[in-house]
């Protein structure tokens, strides 16, 4: 299954993807786009980071297991942020009221 | 019964010498070797974000600084550099495919690429870096910016007179906090910067070997393993280069 040889086509299409994605990215940040501009940047960068992730590094065609494996990392990496984001965000309430 | 295994690796050729005593067979010891690569690369996942927070929580405090800060960065150099590295990803790519289907001449090539483009991108970098130092962009008590936008303590140093001119519609920037951001800009690149080190460290090894032709079809785990690594790299890259260089782009 890891042995699954990934077609030269699709490593192609892949990267020209990632090309074109980049450009997007440096066209997208010279507008305005308030709050979302940060929202908007980091959604194609998750997305190329995605595409590298399953065809270049292979993770579509390897086993179940190493998927897990991935998918805990990241979760572990959310938990990271959103338990200190939670503290953070939450401090100055006794300030507000 | 590990004999009979050995024995019927053994009968499909020269691929004995690739698999280890302690695996059971060829698949299972390159799903062995995926895993641990996926394992260690899930530590460096959570030692980049550590870093990702740190930036996350004070561009969140203090977004006007970190804007100024990146209004610094060189969009095209760090433009090029992403081109450059997502280019090497796909040689990369290429290289393992070529293990894959036995081609050591491409193997060799496409490493040899890979490796020049990791070398372009680690130049380019220096020459960011020079220019940061030669613009006092280093956070230190040599940091300053330029005569545009001065900070809250530039500003105070100066006479009397010019602390009253700066531009009364821009906000007074605090020049410790786009310091921070250049912290940041320093570690994350620099750290950055260095497993392009190893990686590129990783990749003469490789082209020295497959010389050698020590990579097969049947064993390429170097190549296949040294390959996850460098993508890695890459997708860290993907992630600094909108949030460092493009954040302060409009206004």
């Amino acid at each position: 299954m890891s042995e699954h040889i990934v077609p030269i086509k699709i490593y192609l299409s892949i990267w020209l993807t990632l090309m074109v994605l980049t450009g997007v990215t440096i066209w997208v940040a010279y507008y305005d786009l308030k709050q979302f501009s940060v929202i908007v940047a980091l959604s194609i960068a998750v997305f190329k980071a995605l595409l590298v992730v399953l065809y270049f590094m292979h993770v579509r065609y390897s086993s179940r297991l190493t998927k897990v494996i991935i998918a805990a990392g990241v979760f572990w990496l959310i938990i990271l942020i959103a338990l200190t984001f939670s503290d953070y965000w939450t401090r100055n309430w006794q300030a507000a009221f | 019964m590990a004999e009979s295994h050995a024995a019927t690796v053994e009968g499909s050729g020269p691929s004995t010498t690739a698999l280890a005593h302690h695996f059971e067979d060829m698949e299972q010891q390159r799903e062995a070797g995926t895993l641990g690569m996926w394992v260690f690369l899930i530590t460096e996942i959570m030692f980049f974000g550590g870093m990702f927070l740190a930036y996350t929580l004070y561009r969140s405090k203090y977004p006007d600084e970190f804007a100024r800060g990146s209004r610094e960065l060189s969009i095209l150099l760090g433009g090029i550099n992403t081109v450059v590295l997502i280019g090497s990803s796909l040689t990369m790519a290429m290289a393992v495919h070529s293990a894959q289907t036995g081609n050591r001449k491409k193997l060799i090539g496409f490493l040899a690429v890979t490796l020049l483009l990791g070398l372009t991108f680690l130049g380019i970098k220096a020459v960011e870096y020079t220019e940061k130092f030669e613009h006092h962009h280093f956070p230190g008590v040599n940091f300053k910016l330029g005569e545009h936008s001065e900070t809250a303590s530039q500003v105070a140093q100066k006479p009397d007179g010019a602390a009253a001119q700066p531009q009364a519609q821009k906000p007074v920037l605090d020049s410790k906090r786009v310091q921070l951001f250049f912290w940041i800009y320093f570690a994350m690149t620099g750290m950055h910067a260095l497993h392009m080190i190893i990686g590129a460290g990783a990749l003469s090894f490789l082209i020295y070997y497959s010389r050698k032709g020590r990579y097969t079809p049947e064993y390429y785990a170097p190549v296949e393993l040294t390959g996850l690594y460098w993508h890695f790299v890459d997708i860290v890259w993907i992630f600094l280069f909108p949030l460092l260089y493009l954040l302060g782009l409009h206004e």
